[in-house]
């Protein structure tokens, strides 16, 4: 009995350490990514995510991409032409693109990826209100024919975050816009591993031998995507605090973005480093109802923005200076369309004109509902900061808690506060998705169709036609001027600062690149 | 014996029904639309709406119900809202993680807390019985992830000796799937061990002081016969209830456990879907767990007979 005990225990034994070798020696240079999310839907069109978007990055490529400058490149583009009348767009694809699957990229496929995504995206949709036809001239060139000129043709398709235009086979991006596709091919610079992926637990992607990078060096979203691994794998691990702790033991190498208030932590493990990898950052904002009182009254919106101070918000949620900037321009300090708000909008509130401008507006005190989203944490300290500058602004404020989840269902309800309603809420972007009035979402105005809040104003939709259409960049940036100038004017929302939000890295991993997503070509391993 | 199994059996069905409507009627009264989650946060109500069409979820709610129930009782669970997968294949997926968690728990659980029950009747006011009634007063005080954090904090990250996190399939690695489960285990134990071991001491104190323990002793039995093989299998009913009973603490202590571990097992699912409003993953999950409780307590009642022939079916 003993014997047969021994022998088994031995055998056990030697299964595990050649088990234990073998995946090891298969891998070669593995990065282990922890991504701020699960990473549950892998179609990027399908839903605005951030985690699928950085999915998409992985597999698939792009016609056009932004640089570390945000000046749109040709990526899987060869060149590209416009007509004199600026009404006919020539693309011609690079030499040697593949799908992961071995079949040739063609134009074909790529005016099927361009309809898919111009009817889920919103510049996607402006884009394709341009468009009177495509023309596919040969498999490796085709045309983009529009009813007018449009300004932001190689924008849109140089869009860097949510929803990005990425090219997916033909019968993939024949899929129905609202249903999610089923087939992980694209031909980007790493190859998904169905097999070994299993959501909830990891992501495998590993590079694409066939991936026939650009000459240039990789810059932002452009440039040579050179994989320098053999593996990436996207662990899922929700709790920030276990991210924390699996990087210092070298577990993982790297984190997206952990929370601010763990980054001392992180400051003082020896081997770990942190990183900026989205130097433009993000913005906060928040968004009043329009369509139910009082902030259908102009008047009641302008002092709700008159009892704000960027800095209340920056310290309660981000909390060190130099992860923050007060920042009074809607299209992001330090990019082309910033312009700063007059006077001390939002930098030093004026209590005292506020409650005036209520009693002039008539406001009975009844209680605005603000929803406060307690399940993201850059969101939670949000709504308090905001009940307390509204309520020395002269509001009553009926601050209503809940998990960010029930924040996206509630904020759709277009109802009165009574029938399950609200009148504020917070939220915040990638500043990527927010520099010019036509991907910035909270800029539409078309009422009914316009994002939650449905503001309606006819005279701010006018001026973003004109921004659509214009393609001198100088006018282009009046007109950006006067679009945040009557976003004030109407007091359509708030922009409530600008933060940032650094990786943090094992000391071994060099090369992430400064991009708006965290893309994980170019990084080395040591 | 059969006729009270098969009774159980049938009595399992009117369970799962009520489990299914509550569970099916909680999830669409409270707040939380799952086309919301998925269109992300730059979509509009527009684009909420035709998703939520897709979905089926602009149908009436009894609709909805009457299409659900008729496919789970033909074995179509249905499919993820969020994985592209059928909810039978994600649980599938996630179920090896939580059964080992579990299994393991429930040795280190039996094989901590029923020696030291014992020597704490044993050794009744002793400093043994102080420490165990200590123990256990403290495990049931102290949540699941205070005791994961300091375990993770000592033995993971001040010493080295095991990983943070993480999950390696038995199949892949033996030893990298051990040393995985040594802190979720006895993280989750810990409550288990502070329940049995208690309830251990009080069953085997109430035995030690039946007659046919003098009279075992009388006959010059040693100590451990003497508690081994009279006291400890006269006390094992209420123990076997408790670890019955336990199989919900277990459930509840999996979702935290797993989600501190990162753990990809059937607990993080459920919150996964919880906060996504995956509603076809909660409902199956919700029936799965109830199905899982009904049978282990079904088994524990069949266990009493190998311990006290007294009982019949």
């Amino acid at each position: 009995m003993r014997k047969v005990l021994k022998r088994t225990l031995a055998a056990m034994v030697a299964g595990a350490i050649l088990s234990s070798a073998g995946p090891v020696l298969a891998q070669g240079k593995v990065v282990k990514f922890v991504q701020n999310g699960n990473l549950t839907i892998l179609d990027p069109i399908w839903t605005t995510a951030y985690v699928t978007r950085n999915h998409g990055y992985f597999i698939y490529d792009t016609l056009f991409a932004a640089d570390e400058n945000n000046v749109v490149k040709p990526q899987m583009v060869d060149k590209h032409e416009v007509s004199a009348d600026k009404t006919v767009w020539t693309f011609t694809l690079r030499d040697g693109l593949e799908w992961h699957d071995g079949k040739p990229v063609t134009s074909e496929d790529c005016i099927a990826s361009i309809k898919r995504w111009g009817a889920r995206d919103a510049m996607g949709q402006k884009l394709m209100d341009f468009v009177k036809e495509f023309k596919e001239v040969n498999p490796k060139t085709f045309q983009m024919v529009l009813k007018e000129p449009y300004g932001l043709v190689l924008d849109s398709l140089g869009k860097p975050s949510s929803q990005v235009p990425f090219m997916m086979p033909k019968r993939v991006a024949d899929t129905d816009p609202f249903k999610q596709i089923d087939s992980q091919i694209g031909s980007g610079p790493f190859v998904y591993m169905n097999a070994e992926s299993k959501p909830g637990e990891k992501h495998v992607y590993t590079k694409n031998a066939k991936y026939k990078p650009r000459a240039e060096p990789a810059s932002g979203l452009a440039g040579g995507k050179v994989v320098k691994v053999d593996r990436v794998e996207i662990i899922e691990m929700p709790d920030p605090q276990q991210q924390v702790n699996a990087i210092a033991a070298g577990e993982i190498d790297v984190i997206e973005q952990p929370p601010h208030d763990l980054i001392p932590l992180l400051k003082k493990e020896k081997g770990v480093a942190l990183y900026n990898w989205n130097p433009l950052g993000h913005q906060f904002i928040f968004r009043m109802n329009w369509l139910q009182p009082p902030f259908n009254n102009a008047k009641i919106r302008e002092a709700a923005l008159l009892s704000i101070r960027q800095e209340d918000y920056l310290k309660a949620t981000v909390g060190e200076p130099e992860f923050y900037k007060v920042c009074t321009a809607a299209f992001i300090c330090g990019t082309p369309n910033a312009v700063n708000a007059p006077g001390d909008l939002f930098v030093k509130p004026n209590f005292e004109k506020s409650k005036a401008l209520l009693k002039e507006a008539g406001y009975d005190g009844t209680p605005i509902v603000l929803l406060q989203s307690t399940t993201l944490p850059v969101l939670t300290n949000m709504a308090p900061v905001t009940k307390a500058l509204l309520e020395q602004g002269g509001f009553k404020v009926d601050m209503q808690s809940m998990d960010w989840q029930t924040v996206v269902t509630r904020r759709t309800n277009k109802g009165p506060v009574g029938q399950g309603g609200w009148n504020i809420f917070h939220t915040f972007s990638v500043a990527a998705d927010i520099l010019n009035p036509i991907s910035t979402s909270y800029m539409v105005a078309n009422g009914d169709k316009a994002w939650f809040g449905w503001p309606n104003d006819p005279e701010m939709e006018k001026l973003r036609d004109a921004y659509a259409k214009e393609t001198d960049p100088v006018k282009n940036k009046e007109l950006a001027a006067a679009v945040q100038a009557r976003a004030l004017q109407t007091a359509q929302y708030g922009w409530v600062g600008q933060w940032y939000g650094p990786g943090a890295m094992r000391s071994n991993i060099s090369g992430w690149l400064k991009a708006p997503v965290p893309v994980m070509w170019n990084i080395e391993k040591k | 014996m059969l006729d009270f199994i098969a009774r159980r059996l049938i009595a399992i069905v009117p369970v799962l029904g009520v489990v299914a409507v509550f569970v099916f009627l909680m999830l669409r009264l409270t707040p939380g639309d799952p086309a919301a989650v998925i269109a992300g946060d730059n979509a509009t109500s527009d684009q909420i709406a035709d998703i939520r069409t897709k979905l089926g979820l602009d149908e009436p709610i009894w609709t909805q119900f009457a299409i659900w129930i008729s496919n789970v009782l033909q074995g179509n669970f249905g499919e993820s809202f969020f994985f592209k997968k059928t909810v039978a294949e994600l649980i599938a997926q996630r179920v090896e993680p939580t059964l080992a968690l579990a299994t393991c728990t429930l040795v280190f659980a039996v094989g901590i807390s029923v020696p030291i029950g014992v020597m704490a009747a044993y050794r009744q006011g002793s400093l043994i019985d102080k420490a165990v009634m200590g123990f256990s007063v403290l495990g049931f005080s102290v949540p699941g992830f205070v005791i994961g954090y300091c375990l993770i904090y000592v033995f993971a990250i001040e010493l080295g000796w095991l990983p943070v996190q993480g999950y390696v399939r038995i199949g892949v690695n033996f030893w990298q799937f051990a040393e995985r489960m040594v802190l979720p285990s006895l993280t989750l134990s810990v409550g288990f061990v502070a329940l049995i071991s208690r309830i251990t001491r009080a069953s085997v104190l109430e035995v030690l002081n039946e007659d046919y323990i003098r009279t075992a002793r009388a006959k010059g039995l040693s100590n451990r016969v003497v508690l081994m093989r009279h006291a400890l299998r006269n006390a094992a009913v209420p123990i076997l209830t408790v670890i019955g009973l336990g199989i919900a603490i277990l459930i509840g202590g999996a979702v935290v456990t797993e989600s501190v571990f990162g753990l990809p097992g059937l607990g993080r699912l459920t919150v996964e879907a919880v906060l996504s409003r995956d509603f076809p993953t909660i409902q199956t999950v919700i029936l799965l767990f109830s199905v899982v409780y009904v049978v282990v307590n079904l088994l524990i009642d069949i266990s009493y007979t190998l311990f006290d022939p007294r009982i019949r079916y």
